[in-house]
Order: structure tokens, then C-alpha cells, then sequence
């Protein structure tokens, strides 16, 4: 029998001893809105981005219903314009970017470098009220109309040419960057001088090393998609357009401009997920990481090499052929990486005692599903195939095998692999498996058949289609139908669980990791001595850790 | 266990540790700064290799000695400001105050002669978008020229503005003596940034007037 399910044999009815935690510190909406700890933080971004999360799957709803005929009679062409820009900007900007970062690495970083809180705390609930901001704006900017622009603004249409509310939206956008800005700092600065005695770099846990490359990202990217918002919209508001043709300006600096941050945000959009995924599968296979140091210094390389590979965006722009081929190649670099941290997971597998509980079956599907999503991403960094399928339905698959398949995923694993130390309680085994079950064929059901569609020739971004795409598009469309409901299982029984959940002990995985030797929920100070760390991150084998 | 000191944040263990944060901070909030005059500047390096001569045109429109002038006086605002950071080092409040009110006064002469600048742009009708007369050849891009000159300029002017209230607050904090020669943080922090925004200056100044000063 192995140690987990040990573990799990052992609880004794948990008595409720009064003790003071973060979550009944103190009561009342004041409490949570001016507070500076980092965990309630994390609590107020969850809060928000799952209330965006809901808000940018409505739109894919409806898209999605819209594609089951043909003719696309449920919304007009313009309507179906704005639902794929609105639910494009909703999930990369309110959702994605700031899903695994701000929730779950808010909450975590503190505790595992052994900290009592992130460097500034005051800055970090600034960065929360900055994103609330942005998506306060941008939810105007819904509701009054939309955004038909596709999520990227392309000039010359954003500035002179449509008629939405670009405004209201690129300016969301734009002061939702800040948010992102200020926690890449906060990160990097409390990684730097607020580590424990003893908890070298070499010790930290790989989620924080992957928050690290994502913060890298956040610092580095985040001021040119600043910069080239501010000046869409000074073009767009004043005149002063430097993507103007009419002057002799060039919209294809624009693109150049948009996807130096963009496309380092698509990684954003996975790293973090892959810090996740290495906590949960040492865990679950209680044994070392195979190869730490690798799978540590791979963050670091997709994120650096991350930023030389924009122009694959541009393949079909009018780009120099030169720079093509140069951006094909980075792009293939970046598979070394990804690579590199696909075997290492598997590598740890082998050999090892698995248990199958939810966090782990998450994982599973992550490292499948990023598989296949970076093998087509490879599909797309070739030149000539790129031609082909490039604003096809086969790029739509792709990025949804990472940012769904991948980042969604690692999210929701994540959510329940730290559900016992965030709340305090164990969330419904039984069910959390299903809705990993069920989470997982809706996803493949709606986007493996995009993969073929694409190939086929089905373009983007289109209403309606030719009648022989129907097959695929009804397929999609049920698989839409059984990831939603999938989506909404953990939303009830994790809010189910935070009253009426069995009480969780402080490390009900015996996971190795400081944030496993707090109470759960731990008190707001986090540690009542700091403590001093003296082995490796994952020292599982070694029956030292601490129940 | 020694007495806690009074400025120092619950989350540190000691002021040395929260000195390092807070400057480590700054710096990294520079880079972002980098970054984002960077985009900007990157544009400008393309369309002026693809229309040097239109650029060189638009660049005489800019007038040099006010530039210079400009020059002159934020280099010397930066000396202050570094006097102010090492006089806070060494505990002299009074001339401390004296040296950031310096540093304002030359940070407010480089906006009224930034404005005096944009004023003659309006004069002469060299203002993008809303009313851009120029009769030379190829205007499209001087006007490009002079939308680069206005974004870049603005955004520094931007920052300037930002810059004297972040001192502003300084000195207000020097005058209720929250500042000793073991907690200095936010001094230095600030100085990191106003010097920061006058690089970024040391940058346009060429980039936009000297274009074309050589022949």
C-alpha cells in the first residue's frame, strides 16, 4: 500500500478546533477589499476571473450554436464577428493571463519560499484593483455593443475602420497590463530577498522557477502591447497614427509590435500550467522529478526564446521571406523546451507508484493534450504547411490543445491539488474525478474535429460555412456542450465544499513543499516561526515528510 | 530580538532586506520602462531607415537650442537629485530639502520650455492629425516624423509630471523626518526613476533634433 492512500486511510474525524486562519481573521466586505494579504488576494482574482471565465465561454456558446448549420442562422455575420473577438479578448486577457499567476501563484509563492507575505503587498492588491479596472472597461465595452476586430486590433481596421468599441476595450486591455506589470515584479523581487534560509535556488519548487519565467514575460512583453495600445488609439483618437498608410506608415509594424508581447504571452498562457503539472506528477508518483535542473532551466528557455519568435504570426503578411525563415527555425527551437519537460514528467512516471487522484488526472491530460497541441504547433511553424492552414480551423485547434487543453486544465489540477490548503477543506473525490473525465472528452470531442476541419480548408472567423463541414462542426459543437457542463461540476461542488467538505489536514498528499507544513487554511502570517529549509524540493522517498 | 524599526514592513525580516526589495523593484520597473519607450522607438528606427530624408526634414522643424537647453538643465537635475540621495545618506534633512526642491524647480523649467516648444508646433501649424501644414516635399512622412516627435516628447513630459509629484511626496516625507541614514529606501527609489527619465531624454534629444545637424 502506498503512502497516499495511507494517508488518506488514516484521518480520524478531525475535530473543529477554533484557530485563527487567514479566511476568519476578520469578517466583512472591508476585510477583503482593502486587504494586503496575499492569499485573500488570490481569493479576490479567483473570484474574478471565474465570473470572466463564465462571461467568455457564453460567447463561445454561442458560436458554437451558431455553427451547427450551415447557413449560421442563429446571429448575423457582425454579431458573429464581435463573439469571437469578445470571447477571445475575455479568455486571453481576463482569464488566461491572469488564471494560474495570480491565483494560485498569489497565494503559493509566499508560501513556499517560507515568506509571510510577497514584497509589496500593498502593490499587489493595486494590481488587483487595476484589473478589475481593465475588466470593468472591457465588460462596458460588451454590453454597449462589442468589439468586431478579432482579439489582436489589427490596424488599419482598429483606427480608421470600425464602427465598435474599440476604445473602451483597448483601454481595458491596456490597464489590464499594469495589473500583469506589477505582479511579474512583485514575483521577481520576492523570489530575489524573501527566500528562507537555506531554500536556494536550486531547492525551489519548479512552479515557482515556471511563475519566474512567466514574471520574465509579464516585465518584458507586457510594455510593448502597452505602448502599441496607446498608440492604436492616439491614431484612433487624435489622428496621430503612426500605423497610418496615408502618411507612409506601415500596419504590419502593428502586427510586429502586437506579437512581440503576444506571442510571450502565449506562454504565459502555458508556463505557469507546467509549473503545476510538475508539483502534482512528483506527488502522485511519489518520486524525485526526473531531471530538476532541466525541467527548472526549460521555463527559463521558453520564455527567453519565446521572445524571438513573433514573426511566425506573419508568415502570410507581406513579411520578408528571409525573416520567415529565420522566425521558422526559432520556432522550432522552442520545442526543445517543451520537449524537455514532456520527457522529464514522463521519465518520473516510469517506474513509480501512481495514484490516480484528481490533481493527477488533470496532469495526465495536460501532458497528452500540450503533446498534441505543441506537435501542431510545429505543423505551423513550417513555412510551406503554414500557407496552408495558416487563419484556418487547424490554428484554432492548435492553440485550444494549449490554452484549454493545456492551461485550463493544469488550472483546474492545480485548483484541486491546493483546494485543501486553500479552503481549509477536501473537495468530493468522486466527483472531481468524473468532471476530470468529463472535462476531458468534451475538450477532444470539440476541438479534434477543428484539427480536421482546418486541414480541410475551413477558414476562421467565418458564420457560416460549406454544407460537407457539417459533420465535424455538429461533432464540435456536443463536445462544447459536455465541456461546459464539465466546467460547471467543480464550480458547484468546490463552492459545496468550502461549507460542507470534510476538514482537511494540513497536508492531506503528503506532498513535500513549505506551504504543506502550514495548517490548512493557513493563519494570515503564514508561518508562526520562518522556517529553514534543508533538502531538496522533492524529496519524495525519503519518509521525512512532514503529515 | 531587537526593536523592530518603525519603518519596516511586517513581511521583512530586517530593513537591509527591504532596502534590497525596494530598489531591486525600482530597477525592475525600469526595464518595463525600457520596454515600453523601446516599442516606440523601435517604430521610429524603422520608418527613419525606410525615409531618412523625410525624417531628416521633420527633424529640422525641431528647435535645437531649446533642445539643448533642455539637456543642459536635466543633466543638472540629476545632479541634484543624486546629491539628494547621498545627503539623505548622510543625515543633513535641511539640505536634503534644499536639493529635492532644486531638482523640482529645473524639473518644472523643462516642462515650461517642453511647452513653449509644443506652443511654436501650434504657431506653425506642425500639430498631426488635427492641423498639419507643411508644403515641402513628401509631407505624409514628416508628418510621421512629427507624430513620433509629439508621442515620444509627450511621454516623457508624462513622466517628468509623474517624476515631480513622486518628489513632491519625498520631500513632504523629508519634512515630517521619516528619513534616517539606515532607511533611505524610498529616496533612492525615486532618484533611480528621475534619473531614469532623464536617460530617456539623453535619448530623444539626438534621435529627434540632430538628425539632420551634421551637414
Amino acid at each position: 500500500m502506498n503512502a497516499t492512500a495511507t494517508a488518506r486511510a488514516l484521518p480520524e474525524p478531525l475535530e473543529p478546533e477554533p484557530r485563527e486562519d487567514y479566511l476568519n481573521a476578520s469578517y466583512g466586505v472591508k476585510s477583503w477589499l482593502l486587504t494586503t494579504d496575499h492569499k485573500r488576494i488570490a481569493l479576490l482574482y479567483l473570484s474574478s476571473i471565474t465570473g470572466m471565465f463564465f462571461v467568455g465561454g457564453a460567447f463561445a456558446v454561442l458560436m458554437r450554436l451558431n455553427l451547427l448549420t450551415p447557413d449560421g442562422e442563429l446571429v448575423s455575420a457582425e454579431t458573429y464577428d464581435k463573439l469571437f473577438t469578445m470571447h477571445g479578448l475575455i479568455m486571453i486577457f481576463f482569464f488566461l493571463i491572469p488564471s494560474i499567476p495570480a491565483v494560485l501563484g498569489n497565494f503559493l509563492l509566499p508560501l513556499m519560499i517560507g515568506a509571510r507575505d510577497v514584497a509589496f503587498p500593498r502593490l499587489n492588491l493595486l494590481s488587483w484593483y487595476i484589473f478589475m479596472t481593465g475588466a470593468t472597461l472591457a465588460l462596458v465595452s460588451a454590453v454597449s455593443g462589442g468589439v468586431d476586430t478579432g482579439w489582436t486590433f489589427y490596424t488599419p481596421y482598429s483606427t480608421t475602420y470600425s464602427n465598435t468599441h474599440v476604445m473602451a476595450m483597448a483601454i481595458g486591455v491596456f490597464i489590464t497590463g499594469f495589473s500583469s506589470i506589477l505582479t511579474g515584479l512583485n514575483f521577481i523581487v520576492t523570489m530575489h530577498t524573501m527566500r528562507a534560509p537555506g531554500l536556494t535556488w536550486s531547492r525551489m519548487p519548479l512552479f515557482l522557477w515556471s511563475l519566474y519565467a512567466t514574471s520574465l514575460i509579464f516585465v518584458l512583453g507586457t510594455p510593448v502591447l502597452a505602448i502599441s495600445l496607446l498608440a492604436l488609439a492616439a491614431e484612433r483618437l487624435f489622428g496621430i497614427g503612426i500605423f497610418d498608410p496615408k502618411l507612409g506608415g506601415d500596419p504590419v509594424l502593428f502586427q510586429h509590435l502586437f506579437w512581440f508581447y503576444s506571442h510571450p504571452a502565449v506562454y504565459v498562457m502555458i508556463l505557469p500550467g507546467m509549473g503545476v503539472v510538475s508539483e502534482v506528477v512528483p506527488c502522485f508518483a511519489r518520486k524525485r522529478i526526473f531531471g530538476y535542473g532541466f525541467v527548472a532551466f526549460s521555463s527559463v528557455a521558453i520564455a527567453v526564446i519565446g521572445f524571438l519568435v513573433w514573426g511566425h504570426h506573419m508568415f502570410v503578411a507581406g513579411q520578408s521571406v528571409y525573416a520567415s525563415l529565420i522566425f521558422s527555425v526559432l520556432s522550432y527551437l522552442v520545442a526543445i523546451p517543451s520537449a524537455i519537460k514532456v520527457f522529464n514528467w514522463t521519465a518520473t512516471l516510469y517506474k513509480s507508484t501512481i495514484t490516480y487522484d484528481t490533481p493527477m488526472l488533470y496532469a495526465f491530460g495536460f501532458i497528452g493534450l500540450f503533446t498534441i497541441g505543441g506537435l501542431t504547433g510545429l505543423f505551423l511553424a513550417a513555412l510551406a504547411v503554414d500557407v496552408h492552414v495558416h487563419d484556418t480551423y487547424f490554428v484554432i485547434a492548435h492553440f485550444h490543445y494549449i490554452m484549454v487543453g493545456g492551461m485550463v486544465m493544469a488550472f483546474l489540477g492545480g485548483i484541486h491539488f491546493w483546494w485543501p490548503k486553500i479552503s481549509g477543506r477536501l473537495y468530493p473525490e468522486g466527483w472531481a474525478r468524473l468532471s476530470a473525465l468529463v472535462v476531458f472528452l468534451g475538450f477532444n470531442l470539440t476541438f479534434f474535429p477543428q484539427f480536421i476541419l482546418g486541414y480541410l480548408g475551413m477558414p476562421r472567423r467565418y458564420h457560416a460555412y460549406p454544407p460537407e463541414f457539417q459533420v465535424l462542426n455538429v461533432m464540435s459543437t456536443a463536445g462544447a456542450s459536455i465541456l461546459g457542463i464539465g466546467y460547471l461540476m467543480p464550480l458547484v461542488y468546490l463552492v459545496w465544499s468550502m461549507r460542507y467538505g470534510a476538514l482537511a489536514p494540513p497536508n492531506p498528499w503528503l506532498a513535500t513543499g513549505l506551504e504543506w507544513r502550514t495548517p490548512s487554511p493557513p493563519p494570515t502570517e503564514n508561518f508562526e516561526e520562518l522556517p529553514i529549509v534543508t533538502e531538496e524540493a522533492y524529496a519524495y522517498g525519503d519518509e521525512t515528510i512532514h503529515a | 530580538m531587537p526593536e523592530a524599526h518603525a519603518a519596516l514592513a511586517h513581511q521583512f525580516e530586517d530593513l537591509e532586506q527591504q532596502h534590497d526589495a525596494a530598489t531591486l523593484g525600482m530597477w525592475i520597473f525600469l526595464v518595463t520602462e525600457v520596454m515600453f519607450f523601446g516599442g516606440l522607438l523601435a517604430g521610429y528606427t524603422m520608418y527613419r531607415s525606410v525615409y531618412p530624408s523625410a525624417f531628416a526634414a521633420g527633424s529640422r522643424l525641431c528647435e535645437v537650442t531649446l533642445g539643448l537647453t533642455n539637456t543642459l538643465i536635466l543633466i543638472t537635475s540629476s545632479f541634484t537629485m543624486a546629491l539628494a540621495v547621498h545627503m539623505t545618506q548622510r543625515g543633513r534633512r535641511g539640505l536634503v530639502l534644499a536639493l529635492l526642491g532644486a531638482t523640482m524647480a529645473l524639473g518644472a523649467v523643462f516642462l515650461g520650455v517642453k511647452f513653449l516648444e509644443y506652443f511654436h508646433k501650434y504657431q506653425e501649424h506642425l500639430i498631426p492629425g488635427a492641423n498639419f501644414v507643411y508644403s515641402g516635399a513628401s509631407a505624409g512622412q514628416v508628418e510621421l516624423f512629427i507624430c513620433f516627435y509629439f508621442g515620444l516628447t509627450g511621454l516623457h513630459a508624462l513622466h517628468m509630471i509623474i517624476g515631480l509629484g513622486v518628489l513632491g511626496v519625498m520631500m513632504a516625507f523629508v519634512w515630517c523626518d521619516r528619513f534616517s541614514p539606515v532607511h533611505y529606501a524610498p529616496i533612492e527609489v525615486a532618484g533611480l526613476y528621475w534619473h531614469f527619465v532623464d536617460i530617456v531624454w539623453i535619448f530623444l534629444f539626438p534621435l529627434l533634433y540632430l538628425v539632420d545637424l551634421h551637414r
